[in-house]
């Protein structure tokens, strides 16, 4: 057998240079900052396949029930709450598209890291950590959440939906309600098996959130106890927060919203890094 | 490179790996030869830092793994026993992002991903999806991933398990050029051949302990014969013939599908076999291997 072939010149090869370190740089990226550069790229090789349910559904949905169901309700009782049904609508959606983004990436992609791909087993691997992993991931969500919700702010502007500068903090909004799931989310994902979970996540909490925190209607129409359950969800919280923003009706009790989405987020965050630790460093 | 002492590793009351002491050189080509379950990923996973030790003390590097870990993985490369690439990405793409993960520029990657598809013999398919890959391809990939940041240690964890002859022998033929390169090799095998072929040291592990440690040849010649005489008789009849042939050789094995006979000249053996009047179905005179010296250590067989 011989040592060299391949790429190899006779007498040895440029392969194996020890003592001159490749990785060394001046500037050193964040670990963590690494973890989310790879979704980044993973998804810009696969962008395409999650168009439709993370942006053409809401769109659909508004020029749907916002244009053709609003028409029919702004003719009969003027609009919801002194607003045309569609500007009433838009910004619901908005957080209900926050809210399935960050509970869909941190569902199956938490678990394909872990279990299929092992994506989180090649970055532990590297040099990343486990904190690395997870804080890699979250923050990659909140970067995809700022793309879907920069394009549909844009597309309320041009329904002329938009009636305020206050409009451009929705965007962070947006992110901070996907984020106040993703991370909550995320920690489940990392304790579960199998994926049997994630369908009863949705069925139960995901889509009666949707339908009953006040995305499409005044959480006010529901009878009272089913009011005090619709306050208390994130979701309503999320798009109480969007939907001042986007009407410019922002009070005090927006920061209470806002407040309620971050400790979300915090909580969520630190049970996350103990099942991912739990789950990763064995 | 690793300093091991009293090395253990516990999984809730399990004892994993029970106490083991190695350490391992500059260059050297270390191996852990044992059958499954016998400690030696989870040992791989405390040396390459993904998971901590529950005793003893571990050097990698000169570096304590605990507190540097980032440091110690900057500078080694993992083939895990089992592949984590990323299925719906190119051959090419695997490689760019795990550079990524240790900081390299983007173009020194490309051109040493070059280099390494050459090396893996995987060039003409550097566009092509890692998915419908076979074993082999996917394996040999795994390997030039680890090695994208020129590691001082190169860690494979089972590198050619499940795979055919063929493509065991081309990885084999890679993993001898490596060596040959003096990169440090640290390989777990529970094929003896793979062991003999590619290990300039090694131990020899069972239920998380190492039975013997040493070079292969050494291993062989302190626990086995020169040759073995292998005999295969009908169903039934192991029993009956086994206590007349203990006199022919300095030990036997009486295994379900066959007599092994341990002896210096295994053609006499099997000469006196057929004077005794034994018909066996068949007979083969072999070296001795590192299985012989698992099977003396062990009582067992290392692949079941
Ligand atoms: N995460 C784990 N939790 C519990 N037991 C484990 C875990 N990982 C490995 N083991 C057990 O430890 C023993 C050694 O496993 P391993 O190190 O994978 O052996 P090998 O790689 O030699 O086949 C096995 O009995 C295995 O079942
Ligand atoms: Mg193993």
């Amino acid at each position: 057998m011989t040592a060299v072939s391949g790429a190899g010149a006779p007498g040895g090869t440029t392969l194996f240079r020890h003592g001159e370190d490749v990785t060394a740089r001046r500037m050193a990226t964040p670990m963590w900052l690494r973890a989310a550069r790879y979704w980044g790229y993973q998804y810009k090789r696969t962008w395409r396949s999650s168009v439709v349910t993370s942006f053409l559904i809401p769109v659909l949905y508004l020029a749907a029930m916002g244009v053709a169901l609003g028409s029919l309700i702004d003719k009969h009782s003027h609009g919801v709450d002194g607003v045309t049904y569609v500007a009433y609508l838009a910004p619901g959606l908005l957080a209900g598209t926050c809210m399935q983004i960050g509970t869909n990436d941190a569902t199956y992609p938490v678990m394909g890291a872990i279990k299929w791909m092992r994506t989180y087993l090649a970055q532990l691997a590297a040099p990343l950590g486990v904190y690395d992993v997870l804080l890699g991931h979250l923050a990659w969500i909140a970067a995809r959440l700022a793309i879907v919700v920069s394009i549909y702010l844009a597309v309320m502007a041009a329904f002329g939906i938009v009636y305020s500068p206050w409009a451009l903090v929705a965007l962070p909004a947006g992110v901070l309600t996907g984020v106040a799931f993703a991370a909550p989310v995320a920690a489940f994902a990392a304790t579960q098996d199998k994926d049997s979970a994630f369908s009863t996540l949705y069925r139960f909490a995901i889509i009666p959130m949707f339908l009953f925190s006040g995305t499409f209607f005044p959480v006010s129409q529901l009878p009272e106890w089913l009011q005090v359950v619709a306050y208390a969800t994130p979701l309503y919280h999320g798009v109480t927060l969007c939907r001042d923003l986007t009407l410019g009706q922002v009070g005090w009790a927006d920061v209470g919203h806002a407040a309620y989405l971050c400790a979300l987020v915090a909580v969520g965050y630190a049970a996350a890094r103990r099942t991912f630790a739990r789950r990763l460093v064995v | 490179m690793v300093e091991a002492h009293g090395l253990v590793k516990r999984f809730g009351d399990f004892v994993a790996v029970d106490g083991v002491d190695f350490s391992i050189a500059r260059g050297e080509s270390f191996g852990f030869l044992g059958p499954n379950g016998a400690g030696k990923t989870s040992t791989m996973r405390m040396i390459s830092c993904i998971s901590p030790l529950s005793g003893g003390t571990l050097r990698v590097l000169g570096m304590d793994p605990l507190k540097d870990g980032a440091r110690i993985r900057a500078r080694m490369g993992l083939v895990p026993q089992e592949d984590s690439l990323d299925l719906e990405l190119t051959v090419l793409d695997n490689l760019m992002i795990y550079g990524r993960y240790f900081d390299m520029p983007k173009k020194v990657i490309r051109e040493r991903a070059e280099q390494l598809l050459d090396f893996a013999q995987l060039t003409e398919r550097a566009n092509d999806r890692v998915d419908p890959l076979s074993g082999g391809m996917k394996r040999r990939l795994t390997i030039a991933r680890a090695l994208i940041s020129d590691p001082d240690l190169l860690i494979l964890d089972e590198p050619t398990t499940g795979l055919d002859p063929q493509a065991r022998h081309l990885l084999w033929d890679r993993l001898y050029r490596l060596k040959q390169d003096g990169v440090t090799l640290v390989i777990t095998t529970h094929y003896m051949d793979e062991a003999e072929q590619l290990c300039d040291r090694l131990v020899v592990m069972d239920k998380g302990r190492f039975a013997a440690e040493g070079t292969p040849r050494q291993l062989i010649e302190a626990y086995a014969t020169k040759e073995v005489v292998e005999l295969r008789f009908a169903p039934g009849e192991h029993e009956d013939v086994a206590p007349s042939l203990v006199a022919l050789a300095e030990r036997q094995e009486v295994l379900p599908d066959r007599i092994l006979l341990y002896t210096d000249d295994g053609d006499a053996a099997l000469a006196e076999v057929a004077r005794m009047g034994h018909v066996a179905r068949s007979t083969l005179v072999r070296r001795s291997t590192l299985e012989d010296v698992f099977l003396r250590l062990t009582g067992r067989t290392l692949v079941d």
